[in-house]
């Protein structure tokens, strides 16, 4: 199977370390995998302020960059539910090719689990880690059970996690609020989105973490500032730095 | 007006009452989340609830009108309102009718909605609210911060110390049953006082004709039996097709809002006693336009439970009264703006999109994604802020080719190194609170370029 890595633009701007785990942890996994060199971004941050009418190009890029691949993971659950929900051909054209990537596009735990149905990971971190759910993968991809509902919880990158060896994960007093990061919301509400990556960084450091991580790096991003403003000590990793880490046991 | 933002801004100035409000509210989210568990089989009802909203919503005129033929043959007098005014214009008239001066009012967000107290009180009625929350918002000349939290934004001191102001108590005064009490006693002498009572109605059933109004505290049946005149008000979405639908809403309707099995009182009223006068009002205010509008209609399925707000980081955070609005919170933010683009244009805004009130509506709204929606009509009907949609326009042409994109990245980095103080300056909103995320020497491309672009 050829797969295709997007990774968003802010990771790779920002966050590069992100995109290597990812694309390393597919390698060793004996994924055939390929990075486009012409992709930039999914259109999430236009769309999401309202400005959906913008992200023509974006789309068109985008298709053009993953129609001809069989899957495409990336390291980010709200841009692989943006792609999801509102990838479009222009004017009609190239409809077929937004369908077939919007059917086989992956968050990368959900394409560890569902397709490459990873059950024996070899990693090691040994440390006390909190998993921060991040709301899109989470309600939008259903990669976790949500407190909302009164279904039995699972938790794709949980199972993943698990099998990392080392590792404590820890229960937070809310299973599953939201961060407050949510895209331009970060700007226009200033207040009410630092307040909550506050009380989102006091639920796991008054749990016992060392380390926080999540699916979405834009959560960490927010959460990463909030930390090392307020000298929190706690440190911020992405999910696929540490299901790649090193099992130097074995 | 000032937007929500700024609304919210000045509320989380004080830490320790977001944190109180939070946690208050939280609590009856966990309260409901409890009640939820124990019914077997709760996501399957709130499907059936959906769906019988859905046919209520399509065939919404052929109950209405089953509604009013039945509620007239049980000798209820039934008028319709196409808007607020008319809404306060029937309810005045029908008070003239009887010459009242007097009059209580129970469980009506609609009457809110068409600030109807403001209107009467001009024309010479005295209106008391004799919900405990509502009528300690109305002592204090507030509006309420939540559809069935009214108060939920005071504290028992601050409560204590309207009392003490209008009712006459002593100083200090916190604690709840004898505020209750209080509270209690003074509302008697208005009910015996009065000449009218006004009802909302939380389910018209179009088979009977009858009406049902759920309350906690029985006043609005105190009110009703005692006054000559019952006026009973209602959006016209709040109609269901048979009684034996009532089951399937009375489980859902206290467990999803408060976290209690049912009310404590779900009364049905179907005709007046002797002597009585029974008036319903039927109100549109803008809710068959709304119904024109396929991609909000489904919000007109709303039993305005609350649990939404509950669940609602954003509310908990920011308080009922940054929403300048009648209904507040995620269900607030989608009905006000579809009525009124104009004036609250800022509350699809007002939400990370994280889609919890969606999930834990008793009767299925997409409340996230009409969120979503609602945002790309604002910006369509060119409402958005100038500098926004200017950045948004740059960040678009940027991010549309790889060639741009790597262009972007340039600037940036040169900005990070040459103009530090653009970026950690507290004109950024960002850095307010946050940090600036570190720049790498180098992107995830220009890794992959050198690592394994040419040599894969
Ligand atoms: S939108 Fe749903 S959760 Fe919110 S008040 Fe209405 S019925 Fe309740």
């Amino acid at each position: 199977m050829k797969v295709g890595l997007f990774i968003p633009c802010y990771i790779d701007l920002l966050y590069p370390q992100v995109g290597i785990a990812a694309y390393t942890l597919l390698k060793k996994l004996d994924v055939n995998v390929v990075y486009p060199m012409g992709q930039t971004c999914c259109g999430q941050p236009m769309a999401n302020s309202g400005y959906g009418h913008l992200t023509c190009e974006t789309n068109k890029n985008f298709i053009q960059q993953f129609k001809d691949f069989e899957a495409i993971v990336a390291p980010s659950g709200s841009c692989v539910l943006h792609i999801k929900e509102h990838l479009k051909g222009e004017n009609g054209r190239e409809e077929d090719k937004a369908v077939h990537i919007q059917e086989n596009i992956y968050e990368l735990t959900e394409f560890l689990t569902d397709v490459l149905k990873i059950d024996d990971l070899k990693a090691s971190f040994p440390h006390k880690v909190g998993f921060h759910q991040s709301c899109h993968g989470q309600r939008g991809l259903h990669l976790s059970g949500m407190s909302e509902l009164t279904a039995a919880y699972f938790s794709k990158p949980e199972q993943l996690l698990q099998q990392v060896e080392g590792i404590e994960l820890i229960q937070l007093d809310k299973q599953d609020e939201c961060c407050g990061f949510g895209g331009t919301f970060c700007i226009t509400e200033e207040a009410v989105s630092s307040k909550m990556g506050k009380d989102r960084l006091t639920d796991h450091i008054k749990n016992g973490a060392e380390y926080i991580t999540a699916c979405d790096m834009s959560c960490l991003m927010h959460l990463e500032g909030i930390a090392n403003r307020e000298k929190r000590g706690v440190k911020i990793i992405h999910i696929a730095e540490i299901l790649n880490a090193e099992n130097l046991n074995r | 007006m000032k937007s929500h933002a700024s609304l919210a801004e000045q509320f989380n100035r004080d830490e320790n009452r977001v944190d109180w409000h939070n946690e208050t509210l939280w609590f009856v989210r966990e309260k409901r989340d409890r009640q939820s568990h124990q019914v077997s089989d709760w996501e399957k009802l709130r499907e059936v609830a959906s769906k019988i909203k859905l046919n209520v919503l399509s065939n919404l005129d052929i109950y209405l009108m089953e509604f009013e033929k039945n509620a007239l043959t049980n000798g209820i007098k039934v008028h319709w309102a196409k808007d607020a005014e008319e809404h306060n214009k029937i309810v005045l008239s029908i008070l003239q009718d009887h010459q009242v001066k007097f009059m209580v009012k129970s469980k009506s967000m609609l009457t809110e909605e068409c600030h109807l107290n403001d209107y009467l009180e001009k024309n010479g009625v005295e209106v008391t609210d004799t919900d405990l929350g509502e009528r300690i918002v109305q002592l204090a000349k507030e509006t309420p911060s939540h559809i069935v939290l009214p108060c939920i934004h005071k504290k028992k001191e601050e409560i204590g110390e309207i009392f003490h102001q209008y009712l006459n108590t002593p100083k200090g005064l916190s604690d709840p049953q004898m505020l209750t009490e209080i509270a209690r006693q003074d509302l008697r002498k208005k009910f015996l006082q009065s000449q009218a009572a006004l009802t909302g109605i939380n389910f018209a059933v179009a088979e009977t004709g009858e009406f049902v109004v759920c309350t906690n505290e029985g006043n609005a049946d105190m009110g009703a039996h005692l006054a000559k005149v019952h006026i009973a008000c209602m959006g016209l979405e709040k109609i269901i097709p048979k009684r034996e639908h009532l089951g399937v809403f009375l489980r859902l309707l206290a467990r999803s809002g408060t976290g209690q099995p049912i009310t404590t009182y779900s009364s049905h009223f179907r005709k007046p006693r002797a002597g009585q006068e029974m008036h319903i009002v039927i109100v549109d205010n803008g809710r068959s336009e709304q119904l024109s509008k396929e991609k909000f209609r489904n919000s007109l399925k709303c039993i305005r439970c609350g649990a939404c707000f509950n669940t609602c980081p954003v509310y908990r955070r920011s308080g009922g009264h940054s929403y300048h609005t009648a209904v507040a919170g995620p269900i607030g933010s989608i009905l006000n703006p579809i009525r009124n683009i104009a004036a609250y244009k800022d509350l699809p805004f007002a939400s990370t999109l994280c889609g919890s009130c969606t999930h834990v509506c008793p009767v299925q709204i997409d409340l996230h994604q009409q969120l979503y929606e609602l945002r790309q009509e604002i910006i369509a009907s060119g409402m958005g802020e100038p500098v926004k949609s200017f950045s948004m326009k740059i960040l678009a042409r940027s991010l549309s080719h790889v060639k741009k994109y790597e262009k972007l990245r340039r600037t940036m980095k040169f900005g990070y190194r040459y103009a530090p103080f653009l970026l950690k300056n507290n004109a950024n909103p960002w850095y307010k609170h946050r940090e600036m995320p570190e720049m790498p020497k180098e992107s995830f491309k220009e890794w992959y370029q050198k690592n394994i672009g040419d040599g894969k």
